[in-house]
């Protein structure tokens, strides 16, 4: 019987929730790497048992966690991400040149074909590869020279935090930056371009729409439609149909048009999912109610989904990581907020329930539909 | 033998209970301990010090017989009751919020 596995890392551990189809009752499996932050964990799609795991302290630094067993067990893999070269410079806060330094592994994307093949997104902003299953990693370097001294980090950080790999051709790969914005490859990494024309950035940036700069949140894509990409920008949810090559904002009637996620429907490449969060100095929903809003449209015309989130009084955030589909007949939307509560609707959204309540803030959610 | 304690921590992570043993080939320093520790324990690699700059970690402290020996060289020679095994090497997380 087909079932579900959510992955969610948070502050303090990663946890595994576990369900059939039906979805209605769970198995709370962790904390795994108890007191540590788990950045991002994720499955292979070619091998769902083969999970990756990034695990860091701000005392002991980066590991890299692999199993094999969908989670049961784990070991630690090469934690060792070396720049290219000599790394250089990117611009710091106050627009001087500030060097290269690792900080963090903030997303792992495993192939969709290859288990062993696995795409680590750092802090300091670069795209590593291993194809050994994480014993060794290296570089992907020409994407730091797509005007690499001119990105600066946000407020979290400048951090490589969106993967997106192309499904229908193999040499193109999508990444989006903080704050430096969307770039694209489309001969497997070794040369990349920014996507970002039609993101204006006018409380942000000098330059409003400068090539690269911009406070990409998160991008996604259905995989039957990869020419298609959505994106939370710091302010506007945007879409682009060309494959990032122009953007247009799509932020409609949406309450506010700040916040982290995005999401496609599994089965419906034009409905989509943000939760707009009040603004850039107020991290949590407009008015205390969480809402995700819903737009079958490919954008523009919003709808709340309200049935079964709090509607009084609720103040966390859903970081950019934190909302994932399952594939199953009726698609599942999940996501996870700080205040350690991941819900769930087995309905495209009209109706939610939290799988869990209670843990430490929630930094990512991934879901693996089960075979 | 030389004993070295580990935080909590890291004694997960290279599976081990509080204190481990090394045997140390030749004079008894920092950076002999911390090379023969890693060697041993190759999940601690990266964990202590920095894999390229060889630096300690920020939030990690070295103690031994009551001295901070944090910001000691690597070159520089441990006291005889570390070497001796009658005093541990004390690897620490430092307190650094929560």
């Amino acid at each position: 019987m087909s079932g579900v596995r959510v992955l969610v890392g948070t502050r303090k551990g990663a946890f595994i929730l576990t369900s059939d189809a039906k979805r209605e009752r769970w198995d709370i499996g962790g904390p795994h790497f108890a007191g540590w932050e788990i950045y991002h964990l994720n499955g292979s799609s070619a091998d769902p048992n083969r999970l990756y795991a990034s695990q860091s302290t701000g005392w002991f630094g980066q590991l890299i966690q692999r199993s094999n067993d969908g989670g049961q067990t784990w070991e630690a893999m090469d934690n060792k991400f070396v720049y290219d070269g000599v790394p250089g410079t990117h611009q710091w806060y106050d627009g001087t040149q500030h060097p290269w330094e690792f900080k963090r592994v903030w997303r792992l994307e495993p192939s969709l074909t290859d288990p062993d093949t696995v795409y680590a997104g750092a802090e300091d902003a670069a795209l590593f590869r291993s194809s050994d299953g994480g014993q060794t990693w290296q570089e992907l370097p020409g994407l730091r020279d797509a005007k690499g001294h001119l990105w600066q980090p946000g407020g979290g950080g400048m951090c490589l935090h969106t993967i997106l790999l192309d499904p229908s051709n193999p040499h193109r790969i999508f990444v989006a930056i903080s704050a430096a914005g969307a770039f694209r490859t489309d001969d497997g990494g070794a040369t990349w371009q920014p996507i970002n024309r039609g993101l204006v950035s006018k409380y942000e940036l000098p330059d409003a729409t400068a090539e690269v700069g911009h406070c990409v949140h998160n991008l996604a894509m259905h995989p039957s439609r990869s020419g298609v990409l959505f994106m939370q920008k710091h302010w506007d949810v945007m879409r682009s149909d060309d494959a990032g090559e122009s953007w247009r904002e799509i932020s409609g009637n949406l309450p506010s048009d700040f916040g982290f996620p995005i999401a496609v429907h599994a089965h419906e490449p034009n409905t989509i999912y943000v939760v707009p969060i009040k603004s850039d100095s107020e991290h949590f929903p407009p008015d205390g109610k969480l809402r995700v809003y819903r737009s079958r449209t490919g954008g523009n015309e919003w709808e709340a989904l309200t049935n079964g989130l709090p509607q009084s009084d609720c103040y966390v955030n859903i970081l950019r990581s934190a909302m994932a589909v399952d594939t199953l007949e009726s698609c599942g939307i999940y996501f996870g907020t700080t205040g350690g509560q991941v819900y769930a609707s087995a309905d495209s959204g009209d109706s939610w329930k939290p799988i869990v309540r209670d843990l430490p803030a929630v930094l990512s959610v991934e879901v693996q539909t089960l075979p | 033998m030389i004993r070295v304690a580990l935080p909590h921590h890291l004694r997960t992570l290279a599976s081990v209970g509080k204190e481990v043993e090394l045997q140390i080939e030749g004079p008894t320093t920092l950076g002999a301990i911390l090379d023969t520790l890693e060697l041993q324990y190759p999940a601690l690699r990266g964990t202590i010090r920095d894999h390229l700059t060889q630096k300690r970690r920020p939030f990690i402290r070295f103690f031994a017989c009551g001295q901070d020996l944090s910001h000691e060289p690597p070159e520089a020679p441990l006291p005889d009751a570390v070497a001796t095994g009658a005093e541990p090497f004390r690897v620490v997380g430092a307190m650094a919020g929560g």
